[in-house]
């Protein structure tokens, strides 16, 4: 559609060589589809104005709750400090961490990364054969956009009938919750796959194989991190959520709730402010790789 | 190759797009097919190409009805920015028809990188098709559809959306790759000069519905064809007449 015009626009002087980041600014994400952080918001003024917000807010909070002076409401350097305490003021050659992070973390990121593995690599594998054929897409829609619609968690306690209380449990409510994003996204982006291009594909005679390389899931790329991108967060909600359940004795939201049943509220507030931070770093994280995917001259819609 | 269309028909439907082709393009023929905008010459290309089936009649190659993609085929669509692969270096752009070859990878870049250089793009193998000017993309498109040799090359106005000076020194190269190659060649075009200065026959189709083919002309013109000479020969000037009216006469305006 767009593509055409947009590249009859491009640079008629062909022997400048163009430099990598206008790869990076030539990539515009999908409008449907959330976006990623654009060009602008790199621009260093912008990351100043942002982290002075940040401390901004920080400080107005420890003022607030210094002059409250409230248990339950401790200020972010109590907070700060608390986190510092249980999880990085471990050795050095364990990078700081102690072995209660180790304890901690790690089951639950462990959890996570199963449940979202499987979720993207199941969740693109049948949104590919869902949006090639236009049958499996007519019949199957009404299903995903239900499966979408339900409230991941209402699923846990399903879940915990079926499987019981433990780690299976909690890797399938992350696997089930995330892998409708991915799903739906990806045979979205397959199914809008340019039909010239698919001609193209026939005439050129490629393989189904070479056809998924080459043509079908690069061209649904930025719709299947469009999908990826929520499914993380979704596998980080359901981690917690299926942490806080009984049958659980590690990970996050365990701390979570042993702290509260021991009315720590300093650790509780110390837990969630390292789950924002770990879904940040996830974030983060995901968004790199969609950059060196996509950010080279990737200009389809 | 030897093309044949008997009796082809084609319809969307109920809307009859083509009717009654009778075509036969003997082997290493540059045919090119005029006519208005709509009556059926990417259909019929397509048709050609095996990318659809044909409602009425045959489409043979070399005497084998046409079922799917015929081999030895290769095509030239008219947007060239869509149908290069964006994701794609140029030289793995050109490459990718070279896969179900079975040659390494370094004999597929070599043989992308010699193909790159006939065309005139030699350099530009690492950069990315939307770094590239329309003309150049267009070179990608005819480079990565020679790179197997077809025996039959399908064009669809290649030229159309590309200014003049561009699009005269592509006719050139099709020319030059035509002589050497021997490949035979369906060229689509609206524009009755570029026809009959590319082509050694002209057919003229009729505006659809039911689409004919209403002139079927043979191109000779002395010595070899060059922009400037060519287009001012007398013969030139006679035979884009004659299309012309053909083209004009079919659309329904006064022919005298
Ligand atoms: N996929 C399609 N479905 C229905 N009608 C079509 C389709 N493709 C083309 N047509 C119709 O067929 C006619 C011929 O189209 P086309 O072959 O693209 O003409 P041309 O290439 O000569 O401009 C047009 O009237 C067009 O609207
Ligand atoms: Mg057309």
């Amino acid at each position: 559609m767009s593509e055409g015009q947009k590249d009859s626009r491009a640079p008629d002087d062909a022997r400048t060589p163009t430099p990598a980041r206008s790869a990076l600014s030539s990539h515009r994400p999908d409008r449907s589809a959330p976006s990623a952080t654009s060009a602008r918001d790199a621009h260093p003024s912008h990351l100043l104005l942002r982290l002075l917000v940040l401390l901004l807010a920080l400080a107005a909070w420890q003022l607030a709750a210094d002059a409250h002076g409230s248990v339950y409401f401790p200020p972010p350097s109590r907070i700060a400090h608390r986190a510092y305490e249980l999880w990085f003021s471990g050795p050095v050659r364990h990078l700081f961490l102690t072995s209660a992070a180790f304890e901690d973390v790690l089951p639950s990121l462990g959890r996570m990364a199963a449940g979202f593995g499987i979720a993207a690599l199941g969740g693109i594998a049948a949104g590919v054969v869902v949006g090639r054929s236009r049958w499996a897409y007519a019949v199957c829609n009404p299903v995903l956009q239900f499966a979408r619609a339900v409230p991941p968690p209402a699923l846990v306690p399903v879940l915990v009938v079926v499987l019981d209380f433990g780690t299976p449990m909690q890797i399938t409510s992350i696997a089930f919750s995330a892998v409708w994003p991915v799903l739906i996204n990806t045979a979205e982006g397959v199914r809008n796959t340019d039909p010239l291009r698919i001609d193209v594909a026939a005439v050129l005679r490629l393989g189904p194989l070479e056809r998924l390389r080459f043509l079908l899931l690069p061209s649904a790329l930025p719709r299947i991190f469009a999908g990826l991108r929520l499914s993380l967060s979704l596998s980080l909600i359901l981690m917690v959520f299926s942490e806080l359940l009984p049958g659980t004795a590690d990970g996050i939201g365990f701390t979570l709730t042993d702290a509260q049943s021991r009315s720590d509220l300093l650790t509780v507030w110390a837990a969630l402010l390292l789950l924002g931070v770990l879904g940040h770093l996830l974030n983060t994280a995901l968004l790199a790789v969609e950059r060196r995917l996509i950010g080279r001259g990737r200009t389809t819609p | 190759m030897t093309l044949r269309l008997d009796a082809l028909g084609q319809r969307y439907g109920d809307h009859l797009v083509l009717h009654g082709i009778d075509l036969t393009v003997p082997d290493g023929q540059l045919l090119c097919v005029v006519g208005p905008s709509g009556c059926g010459k990417s259909t019929l290309l397509r048709t050609v190409a095996g990318l659809q089936p044909a409602s009425e009649g045959t489409v043979t190659v070399d005497g084998t009805p046409v079922t799917g993609v015929p081999d030895q085929l290769a095509v030239v669509f008219q947007d060239y920015g869509r149908s290069l692969f964006p994701w794609l270096t140029v030289r793995d752009n050109v490459a990718l028809p070279l896969r179900r070859r079975g040659l390494a990878r370094a004999e597929r870049r070599a043989e992308a990188e010699r193909i790159l250089e006939r065309v005139g793009l030699d350099g530009a193998g690492c950069r990315h098709p939307w770094q590239l000017s329309g003309g150049m993309q267009q070179r990608v498109a005819i480079a990565r559809a020679l790179v197997c040799r077809p025996s039959l090359l399908l064009m669809d106005e290649p030229f159309g959306s590309l200014d003049a000076q561009t699009r005269e020194d592509l006719e050139d190269l099709l020319l030059e790759v035509h002589r050497t190659d021997g490949a035979t060649i369906v060229f689509v075009t609206h524009d009755i000069d570029e026809s009959v200065y590319v082509g050694d026959r002209v057919v003229v189709l009729s505006p659809g519905p039911g689409s004919r083919v209403v002139l079927d002309l043979p191109v000779q013109l002395p010595g070899k064809r060059d922009q400037i000479g060519t287009r001012g020969l007398p013969e030139f000037v006679e035979l884009r007449a004659e299309v012309g009216r053909a083209v004009r006469g079919a659309q329904g305006y006064p022919t005298g």
